[in-house]
């Protein structure tokens, strides 16, 4: 067990060198010179000279590179083009939102789309199990932010139950931490919902159909316990690997609910990085979005023997 | 009680025979599959607008009229009119064109490209070994943000959007065709191929791609949807269609900023977009229950 651990964590350092290269080639990857796409139309042959230096552009690219994996090691991701600062500065400033939005869409998730696989699988083919597939289709066709709009229209103008937009950190109480975050949640987790619900009734429907369930019906055990105690068990190896997989769906999400509802989070850092194409602070991004994926899915992949007692390594 | 069959009056005429047979036939398919009829009829329709656009009440979707500026819906402007006076429902029947573009080039390319490496992955073991790190590794990095990294460095067009969401598309349908084919690799009517003499030319296009042809089917259609909110998320936070192109990202872009005034600007290119994504989904998930029954029992 402990050398499965310790090689699957060593499995991880080739997966995040080729996020490394792929994060460092891109720059050079663009057709024309990267330092003037960055700098814009309208900059000067001055402004392109101070960006290609600023970047190292002007250095031969083995140096480039060198020097660049050098600095990450040292946790050092770069300065910003347009503010001059630090970009482990940047994101450090930015995290804790994001933190917040997807720790509370994680569960709001799961705490949904669990139980409905559930029920779904229980009461296969009633109307119970259609409407929780036409749940999962609507949530994988519903872009996070048309869902989103439409949220801030029922809830937010309409019923004005709810803040449109904004971030209030949990320092200034709870509900208005919580209120901020009640719709981006629900806007950014129904396709991870959906996805969740999908994997959990199929995980589920394929453990109910096993023997064991049936001796365990025939001794006598109530519903609950049958579903919670031996199926769900039983079929929460393939639910938590979705859970992990699924959290790329999160990522992905956050770059729109931040934007929509105007959460200053690192979501917001990367449009504004777009925009601005502060290209350190991009590249910055990408890889602690893409190690945090790595890290969670690792994470994921140790658990299987906590889950499952039969998964040995 | 007699059991005989009776012969209709009408069975000898061609016409009237043949029409309950196709009726019966038509209405079997809907009932076997009604997701693909529902999700292929929806597309059909989406695909039609976008054909046909200039003939369906538009007028150009980028004409400029600031005296009519954000007029709600009305039966000269059913989808009411934008900050600048262009008619909503003109930029969002155009839009469909953008949308289902992109989806359909990123996911033919993407199935294309992926398709070759993953046949060639599946064959060489050396290739193997270093492509699929670097397909792991790709897949490490959430898809919009390869994306995004590759538009923030290249000009907004429409052909960088495709490149781009293809690029982010190809790893996934790469690890899916190498998987089919280290599979079909060990089984005995490949092995009799090549134990036959047959070339392996000859075993590719004979054995091999097309068996993979079913899963990447559908794997085409989830990737056209996933390639059409990935192209509107690109243009709703400045990173991907240009602004003088309409697209359904591009027109809520715009209408963001006035949501509160104005919402029918962000909601009428978003149901369209939703639509959209629903039947292309509907139908990926009709052709796997089709074309793989084991799949279907348990999705």
């Amino acid at each position: 067990m402990f050398s499965y651990i310790v090689r699957r964590i060593l499995a991880t350092i080739p997966v995040m060198a080729v996020v490394a290269i792929f994060v460092f080639a891109l720059l050079h990857l663009s057709p024309g010179d990267p330092a003037a796409i960055i700098a814009g139309d309208t900059a000067t042959p001055a402004d392109i000279a101070r960006i290609r230096a600023h970047l190292g552009l002007d250095q031969p690219i083995y140096i480039q590179f060198g020097d660049w994996v050098w600095r990450l090691m040292h946790g050092d991701l770069g300065i910003s083009i347009f503010t001059d600062l630090p970009v482990t500065q940047l994101i450090a400033q930015r995290v804790e939102p994001t933190v917040a939005l997807t720790i509370s869409t994680l569960v709001v998730s799961v705490a949904v789309a669990i139980p409905l696989g559930i029920i779904a699988a229980w009461k296969a083919g009633t109307w119970i199990d259609r409407a929780v597939m036409v749940f999962a289709v609507l949530g994988f066709s519903v872009p996070v932010f048309v869902l989103a709009y439409l949220l801030i229209y029922a809830f937010a103008i309409a019923a004005d139950w709810l803040p449109v937009q904004g971030y209030v950190g949990p320092s200034r109480g709870l509900w208005p931490f919580v209120s901020h975050l009640i719709l981006p949640s629900i806007a950014l987790g129904m396709i991870y919902a959906a996805l969740i619900a999908r994997i959990t009734r199929a995980s589920m429907l394929d453990v109910l159909a096993q023997d064991y369930i049936r001796t365990a019906q025939a001794k006598g055990l109530g519903s609950l316990r049958v579903l919670l105690g031996h199926a769900l068990k039983n079929a929460s190896v393939p639910i938590v690997t979705i859970i992990g997989i699924g959290v790329a769906l999160l990522i992905s999400g956050v770059v729109v609910t931040e934007t929509v509802f105007a959460i200053p989070g690192l979501g917001r850092l990367t449009v504004d990085a777009i925009l601005r194409r502060d290209y350190p602070i991009i590249q910055g991004i990408i890889l602690i979005f893409s190690g945090v994926y790595v890290l969670i899915n690792l994470l994921v992949d140790l658990s299987y023997t906590l889950l499952d007692p039969r998964i040995r390594y | 009680m007699s059991i005989a069959p009776t012969k209709s009056p009408l069975a000898d005429l061609p016409v009237s025979g043949a029409a309950p047979v196709r009726q019966r036939s038509l209405r079997q398919t809907v009932r076997r599959h009604p997701t693909i009829v529902v999700g292929g009829g929806l597309l059909v329709l989406m695909l039609a607008m976008a054909v046909f656009a200039p003939y369906l009440g538009t007028v150009d979707p980028q004409a400029l009229h600031p005296l009519k500026r954000l007029e709600w819906p009305s039966a000269e402007h059913w989808f009411g009119t934008d900050m600048l006076g262009r008619d909503v429902y003109s930029r969002t029947v155009y839009g469909a064109r953008v949308s289902l573009t992109v989806g359909i080039s990123v996911a033919v390319l993407s199935t294309g490209i992926g398709l070759v490496i993953g046949v060639v992955t599946g064959f060489s073991r050396w290739v193997d070994t270093i492509v699929m790190r670097v397909m792991d590794g790709l897949m490490s990095i959430p898809a919009i943000l390869i994306a995004i990294a590759l538009m923030a460095l290249n000009r907004a067009s429409l052909g960088n959007v495709v490149f781009a969401i293809t690029v982010a598309e190809v790893p996934r349908v790469t690890r899916l065709v190498r998987g089919i084919v280290l599979a079909l690799r060990e089984q005995p009517f490949v092995e009799a191929a090549l134990a036959s003499g047959t070339r392996l030319v000859g075993i590719l296009s004979r054995h091999i791609v097309p068996n993979t042809l079913s899963p990447l089917l559908v794997q085409g259609t989830f990737i056209a949807a996933s390639a059409m909110i990935t192209e509107a998320i690109l243009s709703f936070i400045g990173a991907g269609t240009p602004p003088n192109i309409p697209s359904w990202g591009n027109i809520m872009a715009e209408g963001r900023v006035l949501f509160q005034v104005a919402y029918y600007i962000v909601m009428f290119p978003g149901v369209f977009l939703s639509v959209t994504v629903l039947a292309i989904n509907l139908l990926g998930d009709g052709l796997r229950d089709a074309l793989d029954p084991r799949l279907s029992r348990l999705m």
